[in-house]
């Protein structure tokens, strides 16, 4: 343990633990389309493909289902593949495999096979980019059980959190906020360390509303935040890291305190995730609300092209409005 | 400038036995006639495995079962020519291949009859359970290749699938992989000519299905899948090919699903008695049978007893399946993730309760 930090950037970071892991295991491998000599086309596998090598740094066909399926046929005999969709919004072809293998895999076989793999997927919008690139299919993967998803929102977590997938014998997705692959820097240890999954972080600590969020959101949140408090509203930030588990015990200790909750994600508002985490706060924390729960979301609508994302993704300024909503209640 | 010819190919079919029983001699194998005698046997103890199962559910003690009839060639040879360090990849009708890999009848009786325990194998037997999502798991065929290549093992995937499951995209994934990454797989179609109700020619344009190998770089071969020598050749030669990290190989075996899809269909609606008839009579076991009975190694005594012993073998499967005790409510929670999530804990508990009143 060297205790040695180095500031970098979540791309950056989901790199190095996927070095990490692969420097530690030799059954990691990664696969998707250009992830071995362009080292991805955010970069998140630069330099893999020199240390590591090509069979270890795999480029796969164009084939989204091929990648998946390569991925549970390695996964259940021995390797724990980290698979790159290269942005959610293709995630599609791979859907049957992903459903109707990797996530059932472990029940179906009474235990005896696993597929323990990641797929990495940048998800949402933000960065102007052609058709189909923005979306956010959290909620289709977590009304499918067998995985885990996991939504880091920073560097350190990214790092901590994909080491953990990696490590997981369960399929885990780990959706990548490629909105803020770049945004800002952090310190990240130098070593592997873990971030556990199903655990949320207390990202800003406040006593008036609870803004609840992965991702991307979460930094919206905190903008939030931030000019909630020149107003006098005091609110806390809950960054959930991981949709399933969901560490429903932070959620609801927050609530409890607060007595107000916005929840804010990009995916559309209507059967979005934000709905779950509304119904628990109403099977466990009714009686501790004094407002109704508020979300600001996504539209139900297809995303929008680059001219009008800006319009579509929640923004620091709707969810003040929402926060303010719960106070004036 | 002139059109050239970039690439041209041939697909060879591979046939030894004859209808009568005789051989190819040129082509004939060099087999022990013990070996011969067993590829009969297990094609009868696998029919008779195939029709109790019939039996089973018409009596309401089984459920949907896919029946393999006039399949079973290519499912022995293949599994008799596997070693045990070979990987099995099923699709769904493929119960005599997953038998003569080592997992004991009733388990497979028992993943029809409607029990998660179906598809728990024994330790050490390498085999994925069976692939309902049609074509998926020609991928997994490649992935397993792949896998066993990574790893240095001298070893093959062997993966099944339909007629119909080559129009599925995975296929051509699947295939395709295999070759760019050359991996250890044998692709086996079983062509019983029939996917439900849509014949092979409304699947494809292709004469063969072997031929789509070529669009792969892949080695291909149509074999005549109801004579058990050209599969055991082509399986055999394919299995070297693949555990010497020569790369994978396409195999198309011609046959007929003489029954039913499933015990859920009825054939008859799409399909003319006199067809049926013309492919019974290619029934790969009295084929075989002809053969062993020309050369002096079989007689109507030893199918007496080869008879019995299905039977016997049959009924201890049976027996085996419904003496399984039942699963607990806790069954459908304690294999979803490696650490049971809390949520799923405290929906088991309510289960719990209400099951148990």
């Amino acid at each position: 343990m060297s205790g040695a930090t180095q500031r970098l950037t979540i791309a950056q970071a989901v790199r190095d633990a996927m070095r990490d892991e692969m420097r530690l295991d030799p059954t990691v491998l990664v696969l998707g389309e250009d992830v071995g000599v362009d080292g991805g086309v955010f970069r998140a596998t630069d330099g893999l493909i020199e240390e590591f090598g090509p069979e270890r740094v795999i480029d796969t066909p164009l084939a989204e289902s091929g990648i998946i399926g390569l991925s549970v046929g390695l996964a259940a005999t021995g390797f724990r593949p980290v698979a790159e969709i290269q942005f959610m919004g293709f995630v599609y072809p791979a859907i049957n495999q992903l459903f109707s293998h990797a996530a059932r895999m472990r029940n179906r076989t009474r235990g005896r096979m696993t597929t323990p793999m990641v797929v990495r997927m940048p998800y949402g919008g933000g960065i102007h980019p052609p058709e189909h690139h923005s979306e956010s299919y959290e909620s289709l993967f977590l009304n499918t059980p067998g995985f885990k998803v996991v939504v880091p929102s920073n560097p350190y977590d990214a790092k901590g959190l994909l080491i953990s997938a990696i490590r997981s014998n369960d399929p885990v997705l780990f959706m990548e906020p490629k909105r803020i692959y770049r945004a800002f820097r952090e310190e990240v240890p130098d070593e592997a360390y873990t971030v556990p999954l199903g655990s949320a972080s207390i990202a800003h600590t406040g006593d008036d509303v609870s803004l609840i969020a992965w991702g991307a959101m979460t930094r919206v949140c905190h903008d939030a935040a931030e000019v909630l408090a020149v107003q006098g509203i005091s609110a806390e930030v809950v960054d959930l890291r991981s949709l399933n588990p969901l560490d429903r015990d932070t959620i609801i200790g927050s609530v409890v305190k607060t007595g107000r909750a916005v929840v804010v994600h990009e995916a559309p508002k209507t059967n979005g995730f934000g709905a779950e985490i509304i119904a628990q706060i109403n099977e466990h924390a009714l009686m501790h609300l004094e407002a109704p729960v508020q979300r600001v979301c996504g539209f139900d609508t297809v995303f929008p092209l680059a001219h009008l994302e800006k319009l579509y993704l929640p923004n620091r300024d709707r969810v003040v409005a929402a926060a303010k909503k719960t106070m004036e209640y | 400038m002139p059109r050239t010819t970039v690439y041209e190919a041939v697909t060879q079919r591979l046939e030894i036995l004859d209808l009568d029983g005789q051989v190819d001699a040129e082509l004939m194998p060099e087999l022990d006639p013990n070996r011969i005698i067993e590829f009969y046997r297990n094609m009868v103890l696998m029919r008779a495995f195939d029709n109790k199962a019939l039996k089973l559910q018409r009596q309401g003690r089984m459920g949907t079962w896919p029946p393999i009839q006039g399949q079973e060639a290519i499912q022995v040879a293949t599994a008799m020519a596997m070693e045990e360090s070979d990987w099995l990849i099923p699709a769904f009708r493929e119960q005599a291949v997953m038998v003569l890999r080592g997992i004991p009848g009733h388990v497979i009786y028992a993943y029809w009859a409607g029990d998660e325990r179906g598809s728990a194998f024994p330790d050490g037997v390498r085999c994925f359970p069976i692939a309902v999502p049609v074509g998926s798991q020609w991928q997994h065929g490649a992935g397993v290749g792949l896998s066993l290549k990574l790893r240095g093992e001298q070893a093959a995937a062997v993966v099944f699938g339909g007629d119909g499951s080559t129009s599925e995209g995975d296929f051509h994934e699947g295939v395709n992989a295999a070759g760019v990454f050359k991996t250890n797989t044998v692709f086996v179609i079983q062509n019983n000519q029939w996917a439900i109700s849509v014949p092979l020619s409304k699947q494809t344009a292709s004469e063969t299905l072997a031929q789509k190998a070529h669009a792969y770089g892949v080695p291909g071969i149509q074999v005549d899948g109801n004579d058990i020598f050209a599969v055991h050749v082509a399986v055999t030669e394919a299995l070297e090919r693949a555990r010497a990290g020569g790369g994978p190989t396409l195999i198309e075996a011609e046959t007929y699903r003489l029954g039913d899809h499933t015990t859920a269909d009825d054939a008859s609606r799409y399909r003319s008695e006199e067809e049926v008839e013309q492919w019974r009579v290619k029934d790969p076991i009295p084929r075989l049978r002809k053969y062993l009975e020309a050369n002096g190694l079989w007689d109507d005594e030893r199918e007496k007893s080869l008879e019995d012993e299905a039977r016997e073998w049959v009924d201890a499967q049976v027996e085996a399946l419904e003496a399984m005790p039942p699963q607990p409510p806790e069954a459908i929670f304690e294999y979803m993730y490696d650490e049971m999530p809390p949520h799923l804990e405290e929906q088991m508990a309510a289960l719990k309760a209400e099951v148990e009143g």
